[in-house]
């Protein structure tokens, strides 16, 4: 068979892989920004307690590779009797990853709103709430957008791994397919594709988003 | 006797290890202009920013308008209102317009009337000739009509007492003027109670009341304005004034 038929006749299956890579993407980067943006304002606002658990939670997260996180949700937690499917096994895994570079980048915004336009808030008698609400916050986000697109980026590269708990998404997919017919080169090959399909043009929309932040009405 | 808008008594204040104001004190009565020279590095900025809480102090007490202030970040916020700020670097909010930036103040710390609040903005801008900049962000501003608008912002919580700290020092020459006639127009017209930080010679001999002259971190003289261009009563304040090309 020559190659073009055997990556023909694979296409249904790598489209089914293709869309669950969508789909679980989708829903951990969502996921990741609300997990990150909640353990960030535990932080800016340093709430007592909470505060404390966000930054263990993001030094783990942080400091532990995706891989052996899922070993741990798919494989251990069913010891303690905690069992997840493999889907939101990957799901909570990316989230659990995601959710501290994403706190991370926002905490970045924060902080990188300058020692002048805290004192100048202040100095017109804005609380510590509205000096964070229409200062900090707004130029906050829009300085840590570059920061979130190398996140989403890589949240989307990351879902990869989840081919080691055997969901059905395009690298597990490319990786079985390879396995029944030994046919690498053709499987790869879309593999490839199918990545970049989804990367190149996000890379694009999100370079265009960051240029529209930096010169656009947040400027200095 | 004139009233007494702000006293400031025996204030001390040292970062770690260096102690950078030395027993402070001074009076500024209501409707006075003092102006606060020295060289670079003796402590002029640091002295206004302690009077509206932007640095913290030691030991010793500051009074305004009779009352002794407990410097809580909290009790701050309430006299921040009363005393207006205005920096060097201008610092207007880039994600407002030059309108937003100059009503968060009055009606969201104020909560005064927006349509009120918004009028008396205007007529503001109109004073300092910036009518129609109004919905304008502050990245299309020069430097001297940011300054501007920072004025205006500072003015439209109706404060009692103005701070400048070294204002023009970032302007390009020729916008120098124009804020200082601001300045000036609010000391003339409004008899503005103010302290004033500047390196511009000619304009604090113009403006000012009284100087008060420091020199790292002590108040080496507090005279007024006349005698101290005239006849300084330190040999310091003489060398300083001989230094200054004016």
């Amino acid at each position: 068979m020559s190659s073009w038929t055997i990556i023909q006749q694979s296409l249904p299956v790598f489209i089914k892989g293709f869309e669950l890579t969508l789909w679980l993407s989708l829903i951990g980067i969502i996921g990741s920004i609300i997990v990150g943006l909640i353990v960030s304002l535990l932080q800016y606002f340093k709430v007592p307690v909470l505060h404390q658990i966000a930054s263990v939670y993001v030094e783990i997260s942080r400091n532990t590779p995706l891989l052996i996180q899922l070993f741990f949700l798919y494989y251990a937690f069913p010891v303690i009797g905690i069992k997840f499917g493999a889907e939101l096994c990957g799901i909570i895994g990316l989230v659990f990853l995601g959710g501290s570079y994403m706190a991370e980048g926002f905490t970045g915004g924060f902080n990188g709103v300058s020692k002048g336009q805290m004192e100048s808030g202040k100095a017109i008698g804005l609380s510590r709430w509205q000096l964070a609400r229409y200062i900090v916050f707004p130029q906050g986000f829009s300085l840590s957008v570059p920061a979130m697109a190398a996140n989403v980026i890589f949240l989307i590269k990351e879902t990869s791994i989840f081919t080691v708990i055997a969901i059905p998404e395009l690298t597990n997919t490319a990786l079985d397919l390879i396995g029944m017919y030994y046919r690498s080169n053709e499987y790869l090959f879309v593999l490839v594709i199918g990545y970049a399909i989804i990367l190149i043009p996000l890379s694009i929309v999100l370079t265009l988003l960051e240029k529209r932040v930096r010169y656009g009405s947040f400027g200095n | 006797m004139a009233e007494q808008i702000l006293r400031v008594e025996h204030l001390e204040k040292s970062y770690q290890k260096k102690h950078v104001l030395h027993d402070i004190n001074f009076h500024v009565d209501k409707g006075e202009v003092v102006t606060l020279l020295g060289p670079s590095g003796s402590g002029k900025s640091t002295l206004i920013r302690c009077l509206n809480g932007l640095e913290e102090y030691q030991k010793g007490t500051i009074t305004f308008e009779g009352k002794e202030i407990v410097p809580t970040e909290k009790n701050w916020q309430q006299i921040r209102q009363k005393i207006g700020m205005v920096f060097q670097s201008y610092d207007l909010f880039p994600n407002l317009t030059v309108m937003d930036n100059i009503l968060l103040g009055p009606t969201k710390v104020q909560k005064q009337d927006k349509f009120a609040a918004k009028k008396e903005a205007l007529d503001l801008l109109k004073r300092v000739g910036l009518q129609d900049y109004a919905n304008v962000y502050p990245r299309q501003l020069s430097g001297g009509q940011k300054q501007r608008v920072a004025i205006v912002r500072a003015l439209a919580l109706h404060p009692d007492f103005m701070l400048f700290d070294e204002v023009t020092a970032s302007l390009d020459p020729e916008m120098v003027r124009g804020i200082l006639n601001i300045i000036q127009d609010l000391a003339d017209v409004d008899h503005m109670t103010m302290i004033v930080v500047t390196h511009e010679m000619n304009f604090a001999q113009q403006i000012a009341d009284k100087v008060i002259f420091l020199e790292d971190g002590h108040i080496l003289e507090q005279t007024p304005s006349k005698q101290f261009f005239s006849a300084p009563q330190t040999k310091r304040a003489q060398e300083f004034l001989d230094s200054m090309d004016f």
